[in-house]
């Protein structure tokens, strides 16, 4: 019981660090990219960039939420129900799957 | 006290810095709405929606054989999805790009039924969130979704078929398909827009160009794609038996 406990204190401390690194990591490169300024995409810096030379441009989008902080909140509804839908089939597959797996076999057995 | 550090925990922390990294517009690969002449667009769909029926008449047929493939599908499309529309930073090019997800896909639930994932993931992503477009739906299917998942595919049972461990196989399959599908963006971008000029100078151009990002994001869409293989393998090497990715010696 104490070792459980010991382990995980030790676990949690690990996690604590692991975490204070990134963070501190990812504040150091925000400041810095903002700085810069710069990080364009593959489609600006490349295809958007040679339709242009060869007289192509990219045109509005049928629904345009590219406006402001529309995007980032359609990315961010986008990425939560793509999150939640992956946990409730990862849950789905690998949790419930397993237990069904083995009722399966404990019938057999029995 | 010695500080034993996993394996599972370098490549977590690895994975979560690439992840957290991304402070950049959501911009990538897709061909936006426009770019492509309408006679170019018009004939990547007509090659794409054979494909697109292929996959939605091979998932029905699956489906009704085994119910516990509908999850696996669900959970394909939705990490499809995510990592398709995932901006992440390339320090090196000071671009942002994103991974495919193909590969996974195509070695999971087979490339017919990748590619019609990839092609409703596409559709979202072209209506709702000003990425690729719908003239240009069918390029965008060919490139990352016929190419991305045969890619994937082929490569990992080539290998597999060649002996080669599960994580090599995911690997390789999963670099293969990154840069296939920015290897055909580079055709269909250059075909579309050459015009009078010639093809060849034009695509060696583009290609060159995706390449300081395209290589080192294929090298991570390589170690996810291998990853996510080894999990399963894991967690239910079973399910990988059922789709044939395993043989059933190999599962024990």
């Amino acid at each position: 019981m104490k070792l459980k406990v010991e382990s995980l204190k030790f676990k949690v401390k690990s996690y604590g660090v692991i975490f204070l690194f990134i963070f501190s990591l990812l504040a150091v490169h925000c400041s810095l990219a903002t700085a810069a300024d710069k990080w364009p995409g593959v489609d600006e810096s490349v295809v958007e960039k040679y339709a242009k030379e060869h007289g192509r441009e990219a045109m509005t989008p049928l629904i345009n939420t590219d406006q402001g902080d529309l995007l980032l909140f359609v990315f961010l509804l986008a990425g939560s129900v793509g999150g939640f839908v992956a946990g409730y089939y990862w849950r789905e597959l690998i949790v419930k799957g397993q237990r069904d797996d083995s009722c399966e076999k404990q019938k057999i057995k029995t | 006290m010695r500080i034993k550090v996993s394996k599972f925990k370098v490549q977590s922390i690895c994975t979560a810095l690439l992840l957290l990294l991304p402070v950049c517009e959501a911009h990538a690969m897709h061909i936006s709405e426009g770019i492509l002449p309408f006679d170019w667009a018009a004939l990547w769909t007509v090659i794409a929606i054979p494909f697109v029926a292929y996959g939605l008449y091979k998932l029905k047929k699956l489906s009704a054989i085994d119910l516990s493939f509908k999850p696996l599908v669900g959970l394909m499309a939705a990490v499809v999805f995510i990592i398709s529309c995932m901006p992440i930073p390339v320090p090196t090019a000071g671009t942002c790009s994103h991974p495919c997800g193909t590969g996974i896909s195509g070695i999971l639930v087979g490339p017919a039924i990748s590619i019609l994932i990839t092609a409703v993931a596409l559709l979202i992503q072209a209506l709702f969130l000003a990425h690729g477009g719908l003239s240009t739906w069918g390029a965008d299917i060919v490139s990352m979704g016929v190419i991305g998942s045969f890619a994937g595919y082929l490569t990992f049972r080539g290998l597999r078929a060649l002996k080669a461990n599960l994580w090599i196989a995911g690997f390789m399959a999963g670099l293969f398909a990154d840069w296939a599908t920015y290897l055909t963006t580079s055709v269909e971008l250059a075909s579309g827009i050459k015009g009078d000029s010639p093809f060849m100078p034009l695509f060696w151009k583009i290609l060159i160009a995706f390449i300081p990002t395209q290589l080192p994001l294929g090298i991570l869409e390589g170690a996810m794609t291998a990853g996510m293989v080894v999990l399963l393998y894991k967690k239910r090497p079973d399910l990988l038996v059922k789709m044939r990715v395993l043989k059933p010696k190999e599962a024990i």
